[in-house]
C-alpha cells in the first residue's frame, strides 16, 4: 500500500537526511583532520589555520619517520599490549570465578556477599585513601598495579552473574548427576552458554585497559613502565619537548615538528582500535543492552 | 569453592573495604610516617577548613553547573538522533551515519582531548570559525566563558551515537500496530511521534535519567584534568579535580580525603534518592 506523502512530511525527511549529513560530519572532522594534518608539511600545518580536508603543504612522511623512530613510543606501546593483554585475561578469569559462585544456588552466602561488593560499587573510600593503600603494598612502580587492583569490576560482575543465573539450573543438575565437578560445569557448560556476555564483558575490559591513564599517572614514575596513554598525554597535553631527544639533528628544528608528530602519534595510537571497532561494534550494542537489562 | 569465595571476598576486603576505613584521616592530621593508626585526631577540622575556605563554593558550584548542564544538553541529545535515525526508511544510510557517529567514542579520553585543545587553542580551526562568526577568541580553550560550552559540546559529540544505540534498540520494539492504528485514527506523523513514539520509549528514558542523576557528583574529572588550565579554573574545577590538586600534587592527605567523603556521601545521597524516585515511577530499581 502506498500512502502518499504530504509535502510536509517531504520537507521533514529532506532536512532529516541534510541534519544528520551533518552531524557525521561533526563526528567524522575531528579523524579526518588529525590524518590529512599527520600527512602535512609541519611549517603548513603551523599556519593552517582551518579544517582540513587534504594535507596542507607537500605531503610528507616526516611525522612518521619520527615516531617511528621514537624509543618510548614503542616502548609504551609494548607495555599497553602486555596491560590489555594480562588484565583482560586475570580480569575476566578473576570475575567469571566471583561471578560464577555468587549465581549458585547452594552456595548460601551469596547474597550477602553481593551486597556487600554492590555497595563498594556506590560508596568508596575515594583517591587518597587508595593511593596510599596501593603505595603500603608495595605496588608503586610495578607492573601489578595495572593488572590486580582492578581485577573485578563489579557492574562487570553483575553482568555476569546475571548471565550465569538466566541459565536453566537443570542443566547444571544433569551435569552433576554426571559426576561434573564445578570446574567441569563452568568450562562445559556456563561458558559456552554464555559466550556473548563474556565477550562483551572482556571487551570492557580490554577498552577499560587501553584507556586508562589517571590511575597509572598516579602509579607509575618510571617511564619505562609507562602506558601508550601516558606518553600520549605527555606529547598532546602537556607538550613535553623531550620527545626527539633520540635523533638530535631534528631537535633543534623541534617546534616545528611539535604539532606534525602530536597528529602522527594520534594515528599510530587510535589507528588499530578505529580499524577493530568495526567489527566489533555490534557486541558493544549488546553490551550496552546487558548493561540496561540490569538496571 | 568456598575457598575461592573466601579469596574473592579478601580481594575486597583489601582493595574497597580498607581505603574506606583510610577514610578516618579524614577526621585525623595524618602523617605519612606515623600511618592511620598513630596520627592525632582532629574531629571535624578538615571539613571546617573546607567550609570555610574559598573552595568550597567555587568546587560545589563548579561541579553542579557542569554536572547539570550536561545533563540538560547530552542527555536528550542521543534520545533525538536515534528518533531522527528512526525515520529514515534506507537502511545504508542509517548504518554509514550509525557507524560515523559511534567513531568518536572510540578515541582515548587522552587523545579526543588532546584534539579539543588543538582545535580550539589560538591557531585551532574550531576557533578561527567560530571568531569569523563574530566570536572574538584569542584563545577559546583558557577562556572561561568558553571552558563549558566546548566540554559540555565535545561531550555530546563523544557520546550521541554510542548512547544512541540503547534508545534505536526501544524504538525498534514499539508496536508497529499501534503506528497503525494512530493512523486509521488519523493522526499525523507528528501525533504518531507524540502519541505512540515517546511513550514506546518512555520507561527507557527515565531509567537511563534516573542513572544519570544518581552521577550528578561525578563529573568526567579525567576530561576536566586534561582539559583545565590555571586560567580556567574558576568555571572547570570541579571538587574531584580539587582533590587531585591538594591530596597528590599538594600532598594534604588529610585534607583532601575529608573533601573526597564529602563528595562521596552527597553522590550516595543522590544515588539513594534517584532510587527511591525509580522504585516510586517505573517501578524499576537497581537495588
Amino acid at each position: 500500500m502506498k500512502v502518499k506523502e504530504t509535502p510536509g512530511r517531504k520537507i521533514f525527511r529532506v532536512v532529516n537526511v541534510l541534519f544528520l549529513t551533518a552531524i557525521s560530519f561533526i563526528c567524522l572532522a575531528p579523524i579526518l583532520y588529525t590524518v590529512m594534518a599527520s600527512f602535512s608539511d609541519p611549517v603548513s600545518l603551523i599556519n593552517s589555520r582551518s579544517m582540513l580536508f587534504w594535507p596542507a603543504g607537500e605531503i610528507t612522511l616526516s611525522g612518521y619517520e619520527l615516531v617511528f623512530g621514537n624509543k618510548s613510543i614503542w616502548k609504551s606501546y609494548g607495555n599497553t599490549i602486555f596491560y590489555v593483554t594480562a588484565g583482560t585475561i586475570v580480569g575476566i578469569f578473576a570475575t567469571s570465578v566471583a561471578a560464577y559462585i555468587f549465581s549458585r544456588k547452594y552456595f548460601a552466602p551469596k547474597n550477602f556477599c553481593m551486597l556487600l561488593i554492590s555497595f563498594t560499587m556506590l560508596f568508596n573510600g575515594g583517591l587518597i585513601p587508595n593511593y596510599i593503600l596501593i603505595s603500603r603494598l608495595g605496588l608503586i612502580d610495578s607492573r601489578l598495579v595495572m593488572i590486580i587492583p582492578g581485577a573485578i569490576n563489579v557492574f562487570n560482575l553483575i553482568v555476569l552473574r546475571t548471565a550465569f543465573m538466566g541459565i536453566p539450573d537443570s542443566l547444571e543438575e544433569s551435569a552433576r548427576l554426571d559426576g561434573a565437578g564445578d570446574f567441569c560445569i563452568f568450562f562445559r557448560i556456563i561458558a559456552p552458554l554464555s559466550k556473548a556476555t563474556i565477550s562483551v564483558v572482556v571487551l570492557f575490559i580490554a577498552v577499560a585497559q587501553w584507556n586508562s591513564w589517571f590511575l597509572p599517572s598516579l602509579y607509575f614514575n618510571d617511564r619505562d613502565l609507562f602506558p601508550l596513554q601516558l606518553i600520549l598525554r605527555e606529547i598532546l597535553i602537556v607538550g613535553n619537548m623531550s620527545l626527539t631527544n633520540a635523533s638530535s639533528d631534528v631537535s633543534s628544528q623541534f617546534s616545528i615538528y611539535t604539532l606534525l608528530i602530536q597528529y602522527c602519534t594520534i594515528v599510530v595510537s587510535t589507528l588499530p582500535i578505529l580499524c577493530i571497532y568495526p567489527f566489533i561494534q555490534k557486541y558493544f550494542a549488546k553490551g550496552v543492552m546487558i548493561g540496561s537489562i540490569k538496571g | 569453592m568456598y575457598f575461592a569465595a573466601l579469596a574473592i571476598m579478601i580481594y575486597f576486603l583489601i582493595f574497597s573495604f580498607l581505603p574506606m576505613g583510610g577514610l578516618i584521616m579524614a577526621f585525623q592530621k595524618y602523617k605519612i610516617v606515623k600511618g592511620i593508626f598513630g596520627s592525632r585526631f582532629v574531629g571535624l577540622d578538615n571539613f571546617k577548613r573546607f567550609f570555610e575556605g574559598p573552595y568550597f563554593f567555587r568546587t560545589l558550584i563548579n561541579t553542579l553547573r557542569i554536572s547539570l548542564l550536561d545533563l540538560l544538553f547530552s542527555f536528550p541529545a542521543p534520545i533525538i538522533l536515534a528518533c531522527l535515525l528512526n525515520e529514515l526508511r534506507g537502511q545504508k544510510f542509517k548504518k554509514t551515519v550509525q557507524t560515523i557517529t559511534y567513531m568518536p567514542y572510540f578515541l582515548s579520553t587522552v587523545v579526543f582531548c588532546g584534539l579539543i585543545r588543538n582545535f580550539t587553542d589560538s591557531r585551532g580551526f574550531v576557533t578561527q570559525i567560530v571568531n569569523s562568526l563574530g566570536g572574538s577568541y584569542e584563545s577559546m580553550i583558557t577562556d572561561t566563558g568558553a571552558f563549558i560550552p566546548i566540554f559540555i559540546i565535545t561531550n555530546i559529540i563523544q557520546t550521541i551515537g554510542f548512547n544512541s544505540i540503547i534508545y534505536l534498540a526501544a524504538l525498534s520494539s514499539v508496536d508497529q500496530e499501534l503506528y497503525e492504528a494512530a493512523k486509521i485514527d488519523g493522526a499525523g506523523y507528528w501525533k504518531q511521534w507524540l502519541y505512540v513514539t515517546l511513550p514506546g520509549i518512555s520507561s527507557t528514558v527515565i531509567i537511563m535519567l534516573i542513572l544519570r542523576m544518581g552521577q550528578i557528583m561525578n563529573v568526567n574529572y579525567e576530561k576536566v584534568i586534561l582539559l583545565y588550565a590555571p586560567s580556567t579554573y574558576d568555571v572547570a574545577d570541579v571538587i574531584s579535580s580539587y582533590i587531585y590538586r591538594a591530596g597528590l600534587q599538594g600532598g594534604d592527605y588529610s585534607y583532601s580525603t575529608a573533601v573526597g567523603l564529602f563528595n562521596s556521601v552527597i553522590g550516595f545521597i543522590l544515588i539513594l534518592i534517584a532510587n527511591m524516585i525509580s522504585k516510586k515511577f517505573s517501578e524499576t530499581s537497581l537495588f
